[in-house]
């Protein structure tokens, strides 16, 4: 099929503002986009800038904008988009953007700065205050469930970039760092609980928080950040009463 | 810009991070990584990393390393497995405790499960006879990689370690036989910068990228076996290509061998499950040198499914598992095969081909790390290679399943360890004139040049020579035939063309390098599998099929001569409990 991927460019090193260039390729419904980001940048144009290394889901590089919505560019086939009929040639173009909301560096590469920043805020590691057991510590099947789908997380940055209350307040932690936080909260094995909510419990905190369900769209990983953050509100709560 | 670290560590992956949790409060430490540490490609093993904890059955460390030597095909060197097997409870304990989230079973202890050559005698009064599988493999789910990366960058975090991120190294700075630093562009700028050091690590991963089908990312362009090779440092057991029996049909992707722990089997067109014919006792669950080559043996004879366009496959079989094990245990791979094929394990079986997936080979160390270059011990002071990238040998001529995370935490700890010791008793060596001249000249180069060669082109044809004539099976004519077009495609390098010229974020830049190292490594590999005339784990001649320990019960040592034909040299297998013998399974 013949379909044009019109691309979001800006290289603040030579071009005053951003445009948008349209690439007309030949592609197969079962592509993924960053298989087709590959053959652009491979044989039509070299100056082409995006993340990318796994090519399947698991590394978080390439997070981007895709007709409008935050994916992986390598969990996506052209048919997901709707683009299915192999002898079809399609108008209607797939836009490709950066991840709305963080500075560009260049083309689909943005800075990741204050993301990693918000991860660090919430002290993202296991602290524990009684020295540990000779062998494992124990957790149940259950202890662990609670906290699988959180450490699902590869930190792609799909979530908080799709979240309004992060586009409108810069100072929100964001669903990524409270996902992280969930993670260690829930852990039956932190004993750190208490000076976590503290971190959390503040307006740009958990109550940023709308309940928008943008993040849960957005997660390539199909975690309910929204239910983990409710978690969150919920303990504090409970702390409060 | 010039920075001055006591130790640096090139590559985030497991090893590298493992070894920077190592260095001492009050001692500089550089970790240096050309993706963000959490992109690292450590972070898609999936299946899991084994210990013989006996949370579920009976086991010991002793069964493990019989298990490696023997899955070595008694190439590896048997007091480096030894201490692999031995530290990994220990080591396993260490990232519970450092908050690794494990799977867990009814007892509260770390679940366990079965994988590839993995196994325990029947009757333990009798050591060497029949071996039946054994659960021995720590998991989370099958996102084992994923969860560990994440756990010590976490820790890395909590102890202050210093990143630069997107920092891409191309050059090791040696000089009479110690380590001064390493040369890296920082992607974003598009500046060189020296790090001049007392100590590096690489721990730089592997490179899969030389060949077309793989379930490697493509960061695995074999940066750090082609900068040593380079410098005139020794690569050892290059020959020794790891091909994963189960990647997704046409895209390599990896489908865990957890797959066949939890009770998968592999069947070819007429749905028989031809494992029972190769393997009789183990089946699914022999090493996967075995399973591929039995597998390219099934496709050849006329039983593999062809595809729509024309390439063949297998079938690997889920359909009996049932929802619970496939959601629970298997998530991830069944998530795979269900965007990129369209295929739902729960009703279909998955099509798989084998996948380029491990160098056994690397830089060869020591059982400390540290790098050594020749048959007598010589060091290169102050430098150490852990995970992928090294070769210390415990894989041998085959690595087992879940070895390959073992193996980064427990020598990229011992690395990390002697790095330490090494900069409290040492002063920084100085630092050679023009150090980063050989960086500035190929950025020059590349940046200025007006050839006509696309790397694209250049990168297809190197991986399909390479997957065509020197994979699962190799033969003298075969090899000779990818040597040539290797010389060929250097040539043409030479001619490469890059659109973007400009300093900021350049990947165009990088790729070109990038090519420069895969080809300098695919030397490496075809040489040393040219010179091997005999039948090893991985390494298959079909010109000589037998093992030859008579001849070649030695690791290869390979040299670069520039523009010359490279020098092999030799270095004997350590063997200390077990003789060789007949590899069955």
């Amino acid at each position: 099929m013949k379909v044009t991927f019109r691309i979001f460019r800006f290289n603040p090193e030579t071009d005053e503002k951003p445009y948008y260039k349209d690439y007309e390729v030949n592609a197969d419904p079962k592509d993924r986009v960053v298989d087709v980001l590959h053959y652009i940048k491979n044989e039509i144009d070299g100056t082409l800038t995006f993340r990318r290394s796994c090519l399947h889901g698991i590394c978080g590089s390439d997070g981007m904008r895709i007709n409008g919505k935050n994916m992986l560019a390598c969990s996506i086939l052209l048919q997901d988009l709707g683009y299915t009929d192999r002898d079809k040639t399609y108008k209607k173009p797939i836009v490709v953007e950066p991840l709305p909301g963080m500075p560009i560096i260049k083309d689909l590469v943005t800075d990741f700065t204050d993301f990693w920043k918000k991860y660090e805020a919430v002290k993202p590691y296991l602290i524990t205050k009684t020295p540990p057991p000779e062998r494992e510590r124990l957790q149940s099947p259950e202890d662990v469930e609670l906290i699988m789908e959180a450490s699902k997380c590869i930190l792609c940055a799909c979530c908080t970039t799709s979240c309004p209350s992060t586009w409108s307040n810069d100072n929100y932690l964001g669903p990524a760092a409270l996902l992280k936080a969930y993670r260690f909260i829930f852990d039956s094995r932190d004993e750190a609980t208490d000076e976590r909510l503290d971190i959390i419990d503040t307006p740009d905190g958990v109550w940023r928080c709308h309940t928008i369900f943008h993040c849960v769209q957005a997660c390539p990983k199909e975690i309910n950040i929204t239910w983990h953050i409710s978690q969150l509100k919920k303990k504090l709560v409970e702390r409060e009463i | 810009m010039i920075h001055q670290f006591d130790a640096v560590i090139v590559g985030a992956g497991g090893a590298g991070l493992r070894a920077a949790l190592e260095i001492p409060e009050g001692y500089s430490c550089a970790v240096l990584t050309k993706v963000y540490p959490t992109r690292s490609h450590t972070g898609t093993a999936q299946g899991g990393v084994c210990a013989a904890l006996g949370n579920e059955e009976e086991d010991s460390w002793e069964y493990h390393f019989f298990d490696t030597v023997k899955g070595s095909d008694f190439l590896g060197d048997q007091d480096a497995i030894e201490i692999m097997c031995y530290d990994a409870i220990r080591a396993i304990i260490e990232l519970e405790h450092m908050g690794m989230p494990f799977s867990r079973n009814e007892k509260g202890l770390i679940a366990q499960r079965p994988f590839g050559g993995h196994t325990k005698p029947k009757d333990p009064n009798n050591p060497f006879g029949e071996r039946v599988p054994v659960k021995r493999a720590c998991f989370s789910a099958d996102r084992t990689g994923h969860v560990m990366l994440q756990t010590l960058y976490e820790n890395c975090i909590k102890k202050g370690v210093q990143f630069f991120p997107e920092f891409f190294v191309t050059d090791l700075i040696v000089q009479d036989n110690i380590i001064r630093g390493v040369v890296a562009i920082e992607i974003a700028t598009g500046e060189i910068h020296i790090f001049h050091a007392k100590t590096v690590m690489f721990a730089t991963g592997g490179y899969g990228r030389v060949f077309r089908i793989t379930s490697n990312a493509v960061v695995g362009t074999g940066d750090g076996f082609a900068i040593v090779y380079r410098r005139g440092i020794p690569l050892e057991d290059m020959e020794f290509v790891q091909f994963h029996p189960t990647g997704l049909w046409r895209l390599g992707i990896l489908v865990s061998e957890a797959a066949r722990g939890e009770g998968g089997v592999l069947r070819n067109k007429h749905g028989e499950r031809f494992m029972e014919r190769y393997a009789p006792t183990i089946k699914d669950l022999a090493p996967r040198d075995v399973i591929s080559r039995a597998m390219y043996t099934e496709i050849r004879e006329g039983r593999g499914i062809q595809g729509p366009d024309g390439t063949y496959y297998l079938l690997l079989d889920l359909t009996h598992l049932g929802p619970e094990i496939i959601n629970k245990k298997l998530p991830e791979i069944t998530g795979f095969a269900r965007i990129y094929l369209g295929v739902d394990p729960l009703k279909e079986p998955i099509p798989v081909v084998p996948t380029t997936h491990y160098a056994m080979g690397g830089i060869p160390t020591n059982v400390d790390a540290e790098v050594v270059i020749d048959d007598k011990g010589t060091k290169i002071e102050g430098f150490y290679a852990a995970g992928e990238v090294a070769c210390v040998s415990v894989h041998g001529a085959n690595r087992l399943g879940t070895n390959s995370l073992l193996d980064i935490i427990v020598f990229g700890r011992r690395g990390g360890k002697k790095m330490a010791e090494y900069i409290k008793e040492r002063d920084f060596a100085p630092l050679p004139k023009d150090a980063d001249e050989w960086t500035r000249k190929t950025v020059e180069r590349l940046l200025n040049s007006n050839g006509k060669e696309r790397v694209s082109r250049i990168r297809t044809e190197l991986q399909e020579i390479m997957m065509d004539k020197v994979s699962v099976f190799r033969t003298e004519e075969g090899i000779k035939e990818a040597i040539e077009k290797i010389k060929e495609l250097k040539e043409r390098y030479k001619e490469v063309k890059i659109d973007d010229k400009g300093k900021r974020f350049n990947t165009d830049l990088i790729e070109a390098i990038e090519l420069g190292n895969l080809l300098d490594t695919a030397e490496a590999i075809a040489y040393s599998a040219l010179n091997r005339t005999e039948s090893r784990g991985a390494h298959y001649r079909e010109d000589y099929p037998k093992r030859d320990d008579q001849n070649w019960l030695k690791h290869t040592l390979i040299y670069k001569n520039e523009d010359k034909e490279p020098i092999i040299k030799y270095k004997p297998v350590v063997i200390t409990k077990i003789p060789p013998m007949e590899r069955k399974y």
